[in-house]
């Protein structure tokens, strides 16, 4: 496959940035995204180029590193992956491809194709976790958890924190990756003593970050390589009302 | 946005209801528009309710407004530099056109209020003759006020289509089936709104009511 890639080239986190078109010929279709970038990489810098900064870790879809626009998609044409399990067999011989870094107030240019995710570890930080000490793993039956509550919580922590969902929501709006942080821990026992100070923690580090307000508009459920549902917003919300309602100022009720 | 939005929808459920009297004839539309005035007397002055109700409508209209322009203004700061190539909103038309399509809405409400409600536009422009109000607007000749009509009525069962849905996640809907549900229960709900309020002017227009 020879492929036509218009890719935004920033130097740093002060500078302007474009879009610069490459060719990169002999694609196999079998390559990841990833792997057709370090092919251009290699031959821009054996031509003594600035090779294309991106993110990347694992490459098996379970980090959350990666996370690139492509061609208007977050992660790229197919649903449920992330761009390193992206395969070339997706597009076709002569296509362009654009590739853009995700744009959010919240997630500024460092270089290239990377942005600092660094407001999610804020927004963790505002009350993402339990205190009470957990040791090792309990056993399983000595706290009883309702199977519907332990998948429902079990989906939302399977988010990678991609910031896919921010990148494509129209309000630019992190409340996806927010809602599956709060829930995944007001779901089970032993998240319920900061159920209501942490999910007004946490949206309020989202708010404080950057970020836009949620309009259900649904596009981040879309581009969620894990598949989070928009209902995890409508718990968050309950949380939310419940904590700002009936528990306001008594934190651990 | 979620609670001032269901206030104005109680409102246009019964501002449809109301509507549909014309097809009783112009004695029951008038008494029922004359009925307006009277509620509540004499424990209210006469038009009372009704001011009571403008008011009211006033603050949830502004309210709401005012939440729209806070999420509007917010979604801009959040992304200082758009994409190069941006693929449009998959969620639904519904979903991408609530801000200019509120815009849409709000402009024809104040005409709406200064053709039907003060007059001042209207062709006949009698408040005490409401029938002969709504007979003279949507006359064939002025087509384009039908037109104009329609196209309001239209952007707003796309508001409502998503609106419905938006207000009760906001509110704190979060299961699968409820979500379908609420899916489903915005769509019939624009639909039927969308139908009823539109049935008035094309009935005026095709003589059935003259």
């Amino acid at each position: 496959m020879n492929l036509t890639l218009r890719i935004w080239r920033q130097s740093g986190p002060q500078d302007k940035g474009r879009m610069v078109k490459y060719q990169v010929d002999d694609v196999s279709p079998d390559m990841s995204f990833l792997e057709m970038l370090d092919v251009l990489n290699e031959r821009l810098i054996l031509a003594g180029e600035e090779p294309v900064a991106f993110d990347h870790d694992c490459r098996e879809g379970i980090c959350g590193m990666c996370g690139l626009m492509i061609n208007g998609d977050a992660h790229g044409p197919q649903r449920g992956t992330t761009a390193c399990q992206l395969h070339m067999r997706q597009f076709s011989d002569g296509d362009t491809i654009d590739i853009e870094p995700w744009r959010a107030r919240a997630f500024p240019v460092i270089k290239d194709l990377v942005v600092n995710r660094n407001a999610f570890d804020t927004i963790i930080a505002a009350g993402g976790y339990v205190t009470a000490p957990t040791g090792s793993a309990p056993e399983a039956h000595s706290v009883p958890v309702a199977k519907a509550d332990a998948d429902a919580a079990f989906e939302s922590a399977a988010c990678i924190g991609c910031g896919a969902c921010v990148a494509a929501c129209p309000n630019g709006s992190g409340m996806l990756f927010t809602a599956a942080k709060v829930t995944q821990l007001s779901l089970l026992p032993q998240g319920q003593p900061e159920r209501y100070t942490r999910v007004i923690g946490m949206v309020d580090a989202h708010d404080e970050a950057g970020f836009g307000g949620c309009t259900n508009a649904g596009e981040c459920t879309a581009v969620c390589p894990k598949g989070i549902p928009l209902t995890t917003i409508g718990r968050l919300n309950r949380d939310y009302l419940a904590a700002t309602t009936r528990h306001a100022d008594t934190p651990g009720t | 946005m979620a609670v001032t939005g269901i206030l104005l929808v109680l409102f246009l459920i019964a501002h449809m209801l109301g509507n549909l009297k014309i097809f009783s004839g112009a004695t029951s539309f008038d008494h029922y528009a004359h009925w307006l005035r009277e509620i509540g007397v004499p424990l209210l002055p006469s038009a009372g309710f009704l001011w009571i109700q403008r008011v009211g409508l006033l603050a949830a209209v502004l309210l709401h407004i005012w939440a729209a322009t806070v999420l509007a203004l917010r979604a801009r700061a959040a992304r200082p530099v758009r994409y190069a190539h941006r693929k449009k909103v998959r969620g639904s038309y519904a979903a991408r056109t609530m801000r200019w399509g509120g815009v849409i809405i709000l402009l024809f409400v104040i005409y709406h209020i200064l053709d039907l409600t003060t007059g001042t536009l209207n062709p006949v422009g009698d408040p005490s003759r409401p029938y002969a109000n709504v007979v003279a607007d949507f006359a064939p000749e002025r087509w384009y006020v039908t037109a104009f009509y329609t196209l309001a009525i239209v952007a707003l069962g796309f508001h409502l289509r998503h609106g419905v849905f938006s207000a009760l996640r906001s509110l704190g809907q979060q299961t699968p089936r409820g979500e379908q549900r609420a899916r489903a229960v915005a769509l019939v709900f624009a639909v039927v709104l969308c139908a009823g309020y539109l049935v008035v002017p094309f009935a005026v227009l095709t003589g059935l009511v003259s």
